[in-house]
């Protein structure tokens, strides 16, 4: 995309701030890294934003938006709403924050190109129609087929927040996100459980779903203190696998964004965010439409209390009986 | 030099599973693969590699080491790990193969861990050549050939054939009673290989600079600026460690239930911040420290006491896994760019 990486110059070079957040080039043409920039020399060299840029920098703001100076951070619009998210839980310190809005049609990665049976990645050319130059010889394939999962089914080109923006500020989708939803609810409890139980039972424990959530910004995750009773780095069963996900899942309810990032993460490949967009569905169907990042004012579902408030009964008809 | 032409891998691996427990890579619904127990019918995966290693194998994530209750005063032993029947690990790649001779370093160094001993004293290991290396592949850095891997026995997919070569008196063994293979000469076996050298010749990871790494370099590297912006991005998370063939680091703990125990021991990770926690704390406070105590262990430490020997095996799944894309590569280029 044209402009990104002169506005990061301009940026750091005007001293309108002291710092940017952004992209940085890789070994091959695939991995970029998330990465703060002090000079431009070395946005120079290393800065870049284009169809690999996948990463959601926001969570990093925690950390950067306590130091000293300001920093510039460029926003995705799925990152934007975790962006606002942080704001509204007083996660990071707005004023330290240059907030630069960039459009986005889409991302791939290298296990995204994989995944259609392409190996030994050397470098890429085109935008929508892509050749893949590899070891052994080259594929053209469709920039829509080699999407992360996250972009397949991409909510919103809104950029909820932002000092400015490079490009045009874009409208909600129609995504379909919530059509792999009703597909889970349309299992009986045991189809469901068992597919839960696949699933699950193949989670390793890494903790890069939690790691990398921006709705997971405790200080010290009860996970990981000793002192917890519930640090459980071995698994006894798989019950302990869904323990797990289940109570991260039940902690960012109305505050996770759906921004994607547990499921891209996930070296196993568990479909983490489905647990998230069920509990969005719900939500959306017990107390209205709510979009967690869209805006600083709503108030949280969960949060809030109004007499229109489903009763527990209306809950329970809904199927909220344990099965 | 043994064969068994493809169609017929079905056959090969029920007659191996009828005298030990055999496990191949096989695909999961995602397309990934994972060393999976073999059932009739079960196709062999024909992705490079399983998203985690083979250690696996003899250092699983999770492994019981004793139970005990507690009666009165009376302490009754209930069990002394898991149960391990002969077993086989089929179509381990090169470098997991190498990693084997990595891990031994550690696990059956006396005192032996006899956990781990028993697993590896009851494992057949069929090793197979690697016929599509990938990018992200560089296991010839280490002197490691993905053409002829070793283990009890190596094999090779070549047209439409399975070339089965035993190394070891286990493969000896265990050949001895597969009738499904057939005797041939080794013309097509040396072409593979040929055709497998031509590809790493490509690999643009095939030959990294380690000389700023290796024994007596800790004191040039420990305080290296870099560490901070290496590892600034670095999420903290485990894949890494997990998906890694040669990381060794493992915690014990217990479930402790009422009047019974049960100790087990499971993977743990130096990129977590209670690892190797003591009664002062932390000692490795910030990422910064964790990242580096990584690749200072396997290229420096582990090569200090080990005669000079990598702990890292270039199998590349670090690369492809860590979801910020930081990887060893990275720490050696960047590291390395700037020695004299």
């Amino acid at each position: 995309m044209q402009g990104v990486k002169e506005k990061a110059l301009e940026l750091l070079s005007s001293g309108k701030v002291q710092r940017v957040l952004g992209w940085k080039t890789g070994e091959f043409f695939y991995d970029l890294t998330p990465a703060v920039f002090e000079s431009t020399a070395e946005i120079e060299s290393d800065f870049v934003y284009n169809v690999f840029s996948g990463a959601n920098l926001s969570k990093y703001l925690i950390k950067e938006s306590k130091k000293e100076g300001k920093i510039a951070v460029f926003l995705k619009p799925c990152d934007s709403f975790s962006f606002v998210q942080l704001q509204k839980e007083h996660r990071i310190n707005r004023e330290n924050i240059y907030a630069v809005g960039v459009q986005c049609d889409g991302k791939c990665d290298g296990e995204s190109l994989r995944a259609l049976g392409l190996e030994g990645l050397l470098s890429v050319d085109g935008e929508e129609t892509l050749t893949v130059h590899t070891l052994y010889g080259d594929k053209t394939i469709e920039k829509k087929d080699a999407l992360l999962g996250k972009c397949k089914t991409c909510k919103s080109k809104k950029i909820a927040s932002f000092d400015e923006i490079i490009g045009e500020q874009g409208e909600d989708l129609e995504s379909g996100r919530f059509e792999e939803i009703k597909k889970l609810e349309a299992m009986t409890p045991d189809e469901r459980f068992s597919f839960w139980q696949g699933e699950l039972s193949k989670c390793i424990r890494c903790n890069a779903c939690r790691n990398v959530c921006p709705a997971c910004s405790c200080e010290k995750c009860v996970f990981d203190n000793p002192a917890s009773g519930v640090q459980n780095k071995a698994v006894a069963d798989s019950f302990e696998e869904k323990l797990f996900h289940i109570i991260r899942a039940f902690h960012v309810t109305a505050r996770c964004t759906d921004c994607g990032e547990c499921s891209r993460v996930c070296p196993q490949n568990i479909p983490l965010h489905l647990l998230n967009r069920k509990f969005i569905k719900d939500i959306n169907e017990l107390y209205g439409t709510y979009q967690a990042g869209a805006d600083m004012q709503s108030r949280p579902p969960l949060m809030d209390f109004s007499f229109d408030d489903p009763e527990c009964s209306e809950v329970l008809a809904k199927g909220g009986n344990g099965k | 030099m043994k064969r068994i032409a493809l169609t017929e891998l079905n056959s090969l691996f029920a007659s191996i599973n009828e005298r030990m427990n055999l496990f191949i890579p096989a695909n999961d619904e995602s397309g990934q693969s994972h060393f999976t127990k073999w059932h009739d019918g079960l196709p062999l995966s024909r992705n490079l590699n399983t998203v985690r290693s083979a250690k696996d194998a003899f250092f699983p994530q999770v492994e019981n080491l004793m139970g005990f209750k507690v009666n009165g005063k009376q302490i009754e032993l209930t069990g002394m790990g898991d149960e391990v029947e002969d077993f086989a690990f089929f179509g381990v790649r090169a470098c997991d193969a190498k990693s084997f001779e990595i891990l031994d370093r550690v696990f059956l160094m006396e005192p032996a861990d006899t956990y781990c001993e028993k697993r590896r004293n009851n494992c057949t290991v069929i090793s197979l050549a690697c016929s599509r290396p990938s990018e992200t592949c560089f296991c010839t850095t280490f002197g490691i050939d993905p053409a002829s891997p070793k283990g009890d026995v190596t094999c090779w997919i070549k047209g439409d054939f399975l070339y089965w070569e035993p190394n070891t008196d286990k493969g000896n063994e265990l050949t001895n009673v597969l009738s499904v293979l057939s005797d041939c000469d080794d013309t097509e076996v040396n072409s593979a290989k040929e055709e497998i050298h031509q590809i790493t010749e490509r690999l643009p990871l095939k030959e990294l600079n380690l000389s700023s790494f290796g024994p007596g370099k800790t004191k040039a590297l420990f305080d290296r600026p870099e560490w901070k912006t290496l590892s600034e991005a670095c999420l903290g998370c485990g894949t890494c460690t997990f998906v890694c063939p040669t990381c060794q680091c493992y915690d014990i703990e217990e479930f402790a239930n009422g009047d019974s125990v049960k100790r087990f021991r499971c993977w743990d990770s130096c990129m977590y911040s209670d690892f190797t926690m003591m009664s002062a704390g932390q000692p490795r406070p910030t990422q910064t420290e964790r990242f580096r105590q990584r690749f200072m262990h396997k290229l420096v430490y582990f090569p200090d006491n080990n005669d000079g020997t990598y702990s890292c095996v270039g199998c590349g799944r670090c690369l492809r896994k860590c979801p910020v894309h930081l990887n060893i590569v990275k720490v050696i280029k960047t590291l390395e760019e700037v020695a004299e």
